[in-house]
Formats: structure tokens, sequence, C-alpha cells
């Protein structure tokens, strides 16, 4: 693409030469080209990335302010909040962003698994994603630990004493986390280095990585079919675009909506009736005070229903671990030929269908006391949330493989 | 599309519908709770929640995150009324409110420090302060105070507004209930609030007095809020507006798309 470069002279030309600015957006934006036929279901991956730049920024004036420890950490929220100008609209920012950068993370995967974009050659794409899915749930996780209020001690107690139950090592691995014998001014200084400098970078690093595996493999789409398999006699794929203009300012329209849902939220219902931040929050750690249940914030509690749901904690947390993990294993358990949902059998599209519906049944589990029919209800769920993975083999092998369009379907609107 | 759109929808729905109902269910609503239903842009009310506040509340209870000074500012109150109606004596208006209370007396005549309520509101609710508030009713079983609460049994709390809403008696009916062993026990249900030492206000004004203070309570929590929503309406008009615009750009740039 040197053809870009010639024929230019002044501060670009100079600029190029040394830099290869020029290069880099044919490679990325002007010369990738992505299949013309993305549905709605594609904003959320430009969405989390805009997420993630956005917990940055408000991360780093948050950072300015917050003082991290077992006596002034709660204070200094409440300082912030209250009297340095703006706070009061930033740090909610950060707080709510956190259920937003989760919200598109889980409709991120969902479209994955309903156009089975994690099917060879995107194996390695749909691990690193799942690697930062791994990353921001201990991201997420010690930021709600951060401001030290009552939630986010009993919170951090419950999980951290999770580790507990590995075999051996569990007890002493416990206690290294902590940093002491309790949750104290060890563990919340050693949660702020990570959270603010140690998990940010993995994650930088992670979505860099992923999206140079999908500049790598091309993306997928709603058809599940390979534009790359059918080029014009440019060399270009048929039914593909440049990403740039043509996806840049599509996903500046999601942007745009996303970013009126957030505001909706920001302004008007930061805590979400509870769900974003919970009541109990907004009193400080008490070790003598349980809240009167504790559950952890929403996007954790599909994984915290399966948890209770077993009796014995040892397997309830081997079970917990084995669910998220489940995940990773995706590209390999579905055995179909085609990837997309559309060109897959009624029994793949119920067993899909019922999956969902388990996930956000177990969610809403999760934010339940762990008692009567709760338990029963979150033991029926627990196996139908394994029950998923283990049949997938099977009836994607068998109803997976009918005929699919040579070309993708797009109607032009 | 239109389809997949109305697919999302549901999804966002079913997510943020199972917190809602989750968030209404913090305990059982008992017949006798109440909603405190304070109007937080009421700016009147406000004011006079701040005066019962400093009048009432503030020998024990602190508002260590609030300032006197930010409170005339926000809720309108004159430098000079701020001065002779809010400020405690011995206070400059940029202090912070702290209880006139020592701590380890606290401890010693109520067993324990009363707590500060600059969030009450916000970790509570101003429903369960508004109940808390209004069902104080007399216990001779309780030596201290004499004293009990429905919201908050067994409170260290004095009935600090009797004089205001006098002393209820509380009528209790008798239900049998099934124990564990299956062996019927007879518990006590409330069932009605009985008129007992009148107060110096009939009820309906103590519970706007109530109201007022609980309202003074939820702005003390959140004080950002009405600026705040104020602020909002732009910026969801503006994000809206920015969003028509980027779509018609992109309506324009995707006609050649075939």
């Amino acid at each position: 693409m040197s053809a870009v470069i010639e024929g230019k002279g002044g501060f670009r030309a100079w600029l190029n030469k040394r830099l290869p600015v020029d290069q880099f957006i044919a490679d990325q934006l002007t010369g990738y080209y992505a299949p013309k036929n993305f549905n709605i279901w594609y904003f959320f991956g430009s969405l989390a990335l805009l997420v993630f730049v956005m917990q940055i920024v408000t991360g780093i004036f948050v950072t300015m302010h917050f003082k991290p420890g077992e006596t002034t950490a709660w204070n200094s929220v409440q300082y912030m909040v209250r009297e340095v100008p703006y706070m009061w609209l930033i740090q909610p920012m950060h707080a709510v962003g956190a259920s937003f950068f989760f919200i598109v993370v889980y409709l991120h995967m969902a479209r994955a698994l309903m156009y089975g974009s994690y099917k060879a050659p995107r194996e390695l794409l749909w691990v690193i994603g799942m690697l930062i899915y791994l990353a921001l749930m201990a991201e997420a996780f010690m930021g709600y630990v951060l401001p030290n209020g009552n939630m986010s001690y009993w919170g951090a107690q419950v999980i951290i004493n999770l580790f507990g139950t590995i075999p051996g090592i569990g007890p002493g691995l416990v206690e290294w986390i902590r940093g002491d014998y309790g949750i104290g001014d060890a563990t919340l200084t050693r949660f702020f280095s990570l959270h603010v400098v140690a998990l940010p970078f993995i994650i930088a690093l992670l979505v860099a990585l992923h999206l140079v595996a999908l500049r790598q493999v091309g993306s997928s789409n709603p058809d599940g079919i390979e534009i790359k398999a059918k080029l014009g006699p440019d060399g270009k794929p048929l039914d593909g675009i440049p990403f740039h203009p043509y996806y840049t300012l599509k996903d500046i329209v999601g942007v745009g909506l996303f970013l009126t849902l957030f505001a909706i939220v920001v302004f008007f219902m930061p805590t979400f009736f509870g769900l974003f931040m919970e009541a109990p929050n907004f009193e400080p750690a008490n070790p003598v005070s349980t809240p009167e249940h504790i559950a952890p914030v929403w996007y954790f509690t599909p994984y915290y229903a399966i948890l209770r749901a077993v009796p014995d904690q040892k397997m309830g947390a081997l079970l917990m671990a084995i669910s998220v993990a489940a995940f990773l294993f995706l590209p390999w358990l579905d055995r179909a030929q085609n990837k997309s949902i559309r060109y897959r059998g009624l029994v793949s599209k119920l067993l899909l269908g019922m999956f969902f519906i388990t996930f956000l049944v177990l969610m809403w589990l999760g934010l339940k006391p762990a008692e009567g029919l709760y338990v029963m209800l979150a033991r029926i769920f627990t196996a139908l949330y394994f029950a998923f993975f283990i049949l997938l083999p099977f009836v994607s092998k068998a109803d997976g493989n009918g005929p699919v369009p040579e070309r993708v379907t797009y109607h032009a609107h | 599309m239109l389809i997949k759109s109305a697919s999302v929808a549901t999804v966002l729905a079913l997510v943020f519908s199972a917190g809602v109902v989750s968030a209404n269910e913090g305990g059982h609503a008992a017949g006798w709770q109440r909603q405190a239903d304070n109007e937080i842009a009421n700016l009147p009310s406000l004011q006079r929640g701040a005066r019962n506040f400093m009048a009432y509340c503030s020998g024990c209870h602190s508002l260590k995150f609030v300032r006197y000074a930010r409170i005339c500012e926000d809720l309108k109150i004159a430098p000079n009324q701020c001065e002779a109606l809010l400020v405690r004596p011995g206070d400059k208006p940029i202090d912070y409110i702290k209880s006139s209370m020592p701590a380890a007396d606290a401890t010693e005549w109520f067993g324990k420090p009363p707590p500060d309520l600059s969030l009450v509101a916000r970790s509570r609710g101003t429903d369960w302060v508004f109940n808390f508030l209004t069902t104080f009713y007399a216990d001779p079983a309780n030596q201290k105070t004499g004293v009990n609460n429905l919201q908050l049994p067994g409170t260290a709390m004095p009935h600090v507004l009797s004089s205001l809403q006098g002393v209820q008696n509380a009528v209790w009916r008798n239900v049998e209930q099934k124990a564990e062993g299956g062996q019927a026990i007879v518990a006590r249900e409330f069932e009605k609030f009985e008129p007992g030492v009148t107060g110096s206000i009939t009820s309906a004004q103590y519970d706007d007095f109530v109201r007022d203070t609980v309202n003074f309570l939820q702005y003390a929590g959140d004080p950002t809020q009405l600026q705040r929503e104020g602020i909002g309406l732009w910026v969801i008009l503006f994000l809206l507006l920015f969003s028509g615009i980027a779509y018609l750009l992109k309506k324009e740039y995707w006609k050649d798309v075939r």
C-alpha cells in the first residue's frame, strides 16, 4: 500500500517516512474488509472498547482523590463526591461503568454463542476474549472492595475465602491474598495497586491481542459463512465493506444510543434500584455488623448461585470454577459444521435458548437468599447450566449441518 | 433487524427486571409500613427539614460529611438566616455538622454512640427512616427509655420527638403459629396504634414534620441530586440529537452498500 504515501509532500510524507501512520490506517481501517450484514449484536465489541477507555479516564480522576486504606478509603470517596467539583459525576460514572462493562461484555459473548463466532478459525480470538473476561472479573471485584463499604467488606470475605477451599494450599493462599489474618489495610492497599496498575495493563494487552487476532481471521457474521471465500475481481471480498467509513459511522450511532442509556442511569438512577450500588455499601465496613444477606454484584451472581446450590462448600467452589472455565472450551465442544444458529436445527436453537434463560435465572437466584424454594431452583438451573455444555457436542454434531447460503443475507436499507 | 433489536431489548429487560424484583424485597412489607412520600424538589420542605434536624437530631447525631454553608447554598437559605437558624453557637458556617455529644458519654448513656446520619437515607432508605420516626410506642418493659419501635425493635434511641408526637400505645393480637416441631405456639402480632400521651401537634402535622426531616436527610445523603438531574436532562437531549445526526450520516454513506 505504498501508493498511499507516494505523491504527497510536506509534513505527512515526512511523518510517514518515520512512522507508518497512513499504512496503519489503510491496514486497520480503510483496507480492512468486514462483512456487510452485521446486525445490532455487532455493536457490543466497539462498545466494550468504549467502556474500557471510559473506565480508564474516569479512573484516573477517581485515583487522584481516592485514598486507599482501612481508615481513609470510605471518607475519601464521600469527600470527593461531595466537595471536589464534578466528582459527583465522575465517581458514579466509574461505579456505574463497571455494571455497563459487564452488560456489554455479556451481550458480546451472547452474540458469539448465537453465531458460532468462536468456531475455527476464531478459537484463539474467543480464548483471548475469555481471558479478558476473567481479568475483568478480577478488576471489577477489587474495584468493588476498594471503597470499603459494608457490602464491599462482606462480599470480599466470601469471595476471598473461596480460595481457602483449594486443597492443601487454600488457607495459606487466603492469607497471602489478604496480606493479613482478616481483610484490612494491607488488603486494600494491594487491591488498589492491582486495580489501578496491574490489571488495567493486563486487560489493555489482552484487548490489543484480541484485536490483532480479529484482524488476522476477520469478523464472522450472522450467517456464519466466510466472506473471504467469495472474492471479487479486485481481490476484495464481495460481501465485505471497508471498516472505515462504513462501520466507524455505524458504530458511532451505537455509541450515541449507548451513551444515552448510560446517561439516564448515571444522572437519574445511579444506584439502579440498589443493583449497581447496593444499599449496605452506603455504610462503612463494619466487621461486627453483617448485611441482611450478602450477595455479590449482579454480574457475579450466576456463579454465586451455582456455588450455593451445592451443599458441600468445596464442591460448590469447584463447580463454580468449572462453570466459568467451561466457556473456554466452547470452540471444541461445538462440533457443528455450520457456525450460525440460523442454519442449525430446532434442538440447537432450543438448547441455546435454554442456556440464555438459565444464565439469567441463575443471575436472579444469586441475588436471593439461599433458602427454601430458591435453593431448589438454583439446583435445577445449575443442572441445566451444565447440561448445555454436556449436550452441546452431541446436539451440534447431529443438527448443525444443514445447507447454508452462498452469499450473506443482506437487504439494502 | 427489528426482531434482533427486540431480542436485545428482551435480554436487557430480563436482566434489569431481575434486579428490580429483588430490590423491592428488602424485608417483608408489613401492613403498618408506610411510604415517606417526600419530594426532593420541594425547597420549603427541605428548609424545614434542615431546621428540624438542627433542633431535634443534631444534639446526638452528626452529619459529618455535610457543611452548614453547603446546606444554606443548596437550599437557598440567606447567609444571615443561615447563621441565625442553622449554625450551632460556637461553629462556623464552613464547619461540618458534628454531634454536640461526646462519644464516650453517648456510649455510657445509650450503650453505643448514635450513628452519623449523612447517608442513612441511602443505606436504610427514606421509607425506613420515616417508619422508624413514626412508630415509637410506649413499652414499660424497656426500663431505659420506656419506649420501643416497630421498625427497629429494641432500639437504643429514646423517643426524642415525644413532645411533638406524644407517646402512642401499640395494640397487639395473638396469632397461633406452628413451631418447627409441629406444636402450636402463640405469637404476638401488631394490630394498630392507639393514642396515649398526647403531643403538641396533631398526628397529620407530625407526619409532615417527619416527612420534611426525611426529605432533608435524603438531600444530605446525595446533595448533588437536584443539580445532577438538571444537567442530566440536557446531556440526554444532546446525546439523542447526536445519535440522530450520526444515524443520518451513516444512512447517507450506507446508500452505496447493495
